[in-house]
């Protein structure tokens, strides 16, 4: 008698209506993951894309469709969880390429046998040496330059020069940095290793350390805490600070390209880039896409949508960022930050840049 | 007589034939939600000690003594904030107190990344409020440091509390007004009725709360970075994206499930030995205090306060973000969203109705099969809530391929072809990590409803020769009805909000709100991922709003 009470209450009602929705999502999912599968296993006409870039990379693909008739497909990612997962699906993987900003996750990708090697002559002609790996398993398509900021209220271009510079005392309190977790940070120190051996970058570390720099995880915000006179010089990689002038042109921060003195080694550069799984169901659709990133019409389109430098030399570069000026690069192989990133990382530890 | 004895003999053979056969669920059921944590943890049985003396020599006693400090904040807050802010609109009359019993909830729609980055937004230095002060007041050097523990445990206690505050309500409807009144009796006033009663008797709802936001605080990775403040988790991640050491970041994530089980067992002391039943029969709930002028509007006031600067203010600095962007919205975005939120919508349901109906199963066999060892499966099955998302991901990821991988070998071998990945990157495999991850919420609901249900019952029932489908069918689930309620809803807003494990394990190209929000905040486009957020905020906001409505049956 009490037990038909209960049971007939609204929540019972409740509980069976989830039963439902249950049973009903449940065939629902798997007809749509057989659908998706039926899809990707056609695979003709198509080019599928892991990558960690998300921002403005569809209007790209859009435009590759048009000329190729090769559909592209993408799915996003972490570097590091796209990897794992590439590595995870082995022979079965839907990826045919991998594409990914910071040269250490391509580095780390060549180094666990997840790329293969690509023989191309339109690859090798179109990206420099130093901007793809020695044996042709990844290659450069953007580069992305990581340079000083400045409020020209505050701060005389003549007073800067170097990163390493950033580390005397007349910067203290004045200066804002990425905190050590992020991939820009690392790598920036694993070119500061890479040119000086460890003990003199971790000095020049304990030197910025000792600055006091305000550690913001957001480039776009070191530029607007600059903006807004929290501090005086920053450290972020250009194109930030080229999407900032696109949606305000007076905004009042200029750039300057680090370490362009006489025997220096240049501003450091860092590249986004793909490479072709070892597993790729569409190779051939893969290299076509590769090759077409990086020839002009693509790399013009490619680097433009975030306002990023071409990593072929003949294509055009933005309009906001060819006002920044010529600069000088650290031709560093680029291999040389994936090998020496976990070391810069030790050593920013070490140092107590948090 | 002599029927209902030999009845009676023959009930309690049966019983204990289907409990030994019947362990075989709850234990299948913690064997599938526990490989992936199994797969982390097994890491730490050979420690790679290279990286554990470099961490012990520079960050890790930082990260520890930081994720002490973000447990005790955030436990303390939750408790505070939540447990507080339940009793006062369940015990007392004043204006706008219905509104409030519901909007006190929809801070738990907001991903607690997305509200760092608006208070972040808000008020470091190049936000606003310093803004302002720099150019009416001529400086905000005085400023406290927004970048600091203090933000951090803030920003988490406020997208936290909920949770608390939706199981301690559960908690106090229980009490009947005839407790209050025999209380008056006896010279106790609300206040004293409170601690004395209403506490603890909701204390496993309480508790399970706490537990849940503490284990939320764990596995954090997002926020505390916002924040400048490395906790373990954040250690996990920096590990494994860093150092590109993915086995070292999982021993370090077998360490931060230690803590997690170190949380569960403060939640069963905080219990108390001692059990709380009301005693039976359909309560009328209790008759709420009238207050007097003052008060009733210092409560008012302290509700609007807590949804103002927890709810409203992000939501009004996201909007005015959103608006923004909308006019350069591409055409045909409308119909992106309405995919995004549908996928979110179908991902987040499925996700709540298997966790739920798991949990009823392990929940009630705790009840019927008795106490030690499925208790025991039952807190394994839970532990996968506070290992960092993007390691537990993994621990997924490393746990269905090696399946989908035999499946394929097989079928190779008999039949000359294969199939391909059919549990990873599909809709399947998805829901299983949802699972795996969020069982321990909706486990945590399920029983703090089914502790309500006097042991009596369930002996009465299994007396009576009840088996334990029948048990559960006809007993628990309806007295449990509005825990589970309240588990679903939790489990639903969880996968609405959850990122690692849907990027690492989603079908290919299938996006959801979250993937959004995360594409665009990856590279500090916050205007981008204002819409996508707020359309998180919405969507995980109906169902919970429904869902507690339809508990409290009004």
């Amino acid at each position: 008698m009490t037990m038909r009470a209960v049971k007939a209450s609204s929540a019972v009602r409740g509980i069976k209506l989830v039963v439902a929705v249950l049973i009903v999502a449940a065939l629902g999912l798997f007809t749509l993951a057989g659908g998706r599968g039926v899809e990707a296993a056609q695979g003709g006409g198509v080019v599928n894309v892991y990558s960690s870039r998300h921002y403005g990379v569809e209007p790209v693909f859009v435009e590759f469709t048009k000329e190729t008739g090769i559909g592209v497909r993408f799915t996003t990612g972490s570097d590091a969880a796209l990897r794992e997962r590439i590595r995870a699906e082995g022979r079965f993987t839907l990826a045919d390429v991998y594409l990914a900003v910071d040269a250490g996750n391509l580095w780390l990708a060549a180094r666990d046998g997840l790329l293969q090697v690509v023989e191309s002559a339109t690859l090798t002609r179109n990206i420099p040496k130093h901007l793809r790996d020695s044996g042709n398993r990844w290659f450069g398509l953007t580069r992305r330059v990581r340079t000083i900021m400045y409020h020209p209220d505050r701060v005389k271009p003549a007073e800067l020069s170097t990163y390493e510079a950033l580390a005397d005392p007349r910067w203290r309190g004045r200066l804002a940095m990425r905190p050590a977790t992020h991939p820009y940070t690392q790598s920036l120190v694993a070119s500061l290793i890479a040119a000086h051996g460890e003990a003199r970058a971790e000095e020049i570390v304990r030197g910025w350390v000792a600055n006091r720099p305000q550690l913001i995880d957001s480039d776009t915000r070191i530029l607007e805490t600059l903006a807004a006179g929290a501090a005086d010089v920053a450290i972020t990689n250009h194109y930030y600070l080229g999407r900032l002038l696109e949606a305000n042109p007076a905004f009042p921060i200029k750039i300057f390209w680090a370490n362009q003195g006489p025997g220096e080694r240049g501003v450091h550069v860092n590249i986004s880039g793909a490479g072709i799984t070892t597993h790729a169901p569409n190779r051939a659709n893969a290299q076509q896409f590769l090759e077409w990133l990086s020839g002009p019409r693509g790399q013009g389109l490619f680097s433009a949508s975030n306002h990023e430098y071409p990593a072929n030399p003949e294509a055009p570069v933005h309009p906001i960022v060819a006002t920044f000026g010529e600069f000088r690069a650290d031709n560093l192989d680029l291999g040389e930050l994936g090998r020496l990133q976990a070391d810069a990382i030790r050593l920013l530890d070490r140092a107590g840049y948090r | 007589m002599q029927n209902e004895c030999v009845g009676a003999t023959a009930t309690r053979q049966r019983g204990w034939r289907w409990q030994s056969g019947a362990i075989a669920i709850p234990l299948l059921i913690a064997l599938l939600v526990v490989c992936p944590v199994l797969i982390v943890a097994s890491t730490l049985v050979t420690p790679t000690s290279a990286i554990w003396q470099h961490l012990w020599e520079t960050l890790l006693p930082l990260m520890l003594a930081n994720t002490v400090l973000l447990l005790v904040g955030v436990g303390v807050g939750t408790l505070v904030l939540g447990a507080g802010l339940a009793w006062l609109v369940t015990a007392y009359e004043f204006p706008g107190r219905s509104a409030f019993s519901w909007m006190l909830l929809l801070p738990m729609a907001m991903p607690a990344y997305i509200m760092g980055f608006v208070f972040m937004a808000t008020f470091d230095a190049a936000g606003p409020v310093q803004g302002f002060l720099r150019t009416h007041w001529g400086g905000a050097g005085w400023f406290p440091e927004v970048r600091s523990p203090v933000g951090a445990i803030v920003v988490m206690t406020l997208v936290l509390y909920p949770y608390v505050y939706m199981l301690a309500r559960a908690g106090y409807r229980g009490i009947s007004a005839s407790s209050l009144e025999a209380a008056r009796i006896l010279g106790h006033g609300p206040v004293s009725f409170f601690w004395r009663v209403a506490f603890p008797i909701s204390r496993p709802a309480i508790a399970a709360g706490v537990v849940l936001a503490l284990m939320e605080a764990l596995a954090d990775f997002a926020t505390v970075r916002f924040f400048n403040f490395p906790t373990l988790a954040d250690g996990v991640v920096r590990v494994w994206h860093g150092m590109m050491d993915l086995r070292a970041a999982s021993e370090l994530a077998g360490l931060l499930s230690l803590f997690a089980l170190v949380a569960i067992l403060i939640e069963r002391s905080m219990r108390g030995r001692t059990r709380y039943h009301e005693a039976g029969g359909k309560s009328p709930g209790l008759s709420r205090i009238q207050l007097a002028g003052g008060w009733k509007w210092a409560l008012t006031a302290l509700c609007s306060l807590v949804v103002g600067v927890a709810f409203v203010m992000p939501t009004a600095q996201l909007i005015s973000w959103a608006l923004t962007e909308v006019v350069r919205l591409p055409t045909g975005a409308a119909r992106v969203y309405l995919e995004l939120a549908g996928h979110s919508l179908m991902l987040a349901s499925i996700a709540a109705a298997v966790a739920v109906f798991l949990a009823l199963i392990l929940a009630s066999g705790v009840r019927v099969l008795g106490q030690s060892t499925a208790r025991f499966l039952a807190t394994v099955a839970t532990t996968g809530y506070a290992v960092p998302g993007p390691v537990f991901a993994v621990g997924i990821l490393l746990t269905l391929t090696p399946l989908d991988h035999a499946l394929n070998r097989v079928l190779e071998s008999w039949a000359g072809f294969t199939v391909g990945l059919v549990l990873t990157g599909s809709l399947v495999g998805l829901t299983y990590g949802y699972v795996a991850r969020f069982l321990a919420v909706a486990y945590q609901s399920t029983d703090a409803g089914l502790e309500k249900i006097r042991p009596n019952v369930t002996a009465a029932a299994k007396v009576l020769g009840a088996g334990p489908w029948r048990l559960l069918r006809q007993i628990h689930l309806p007295l449990a009805a509005p825990g589970l309620i309240v588990g679903a809803a939790l489990v639903f807003v969880d996968v609405m909000k959850e990122l690692p494990i849907t990027v690492m394990l989603r079908p290919f190209g299938y996006d959801t709100l979250a993937i959004w929000v995360w594409q665009m905040a990856a590279e500090s486009i916050w205007t981008g991922a204002a819409l996508p957020a707020l359309a998180i905020v919405a969507v995980g906001l109906v169902p919970v709003v429904l869902l507690t409505r339809a508990a409290q049956g009004d």
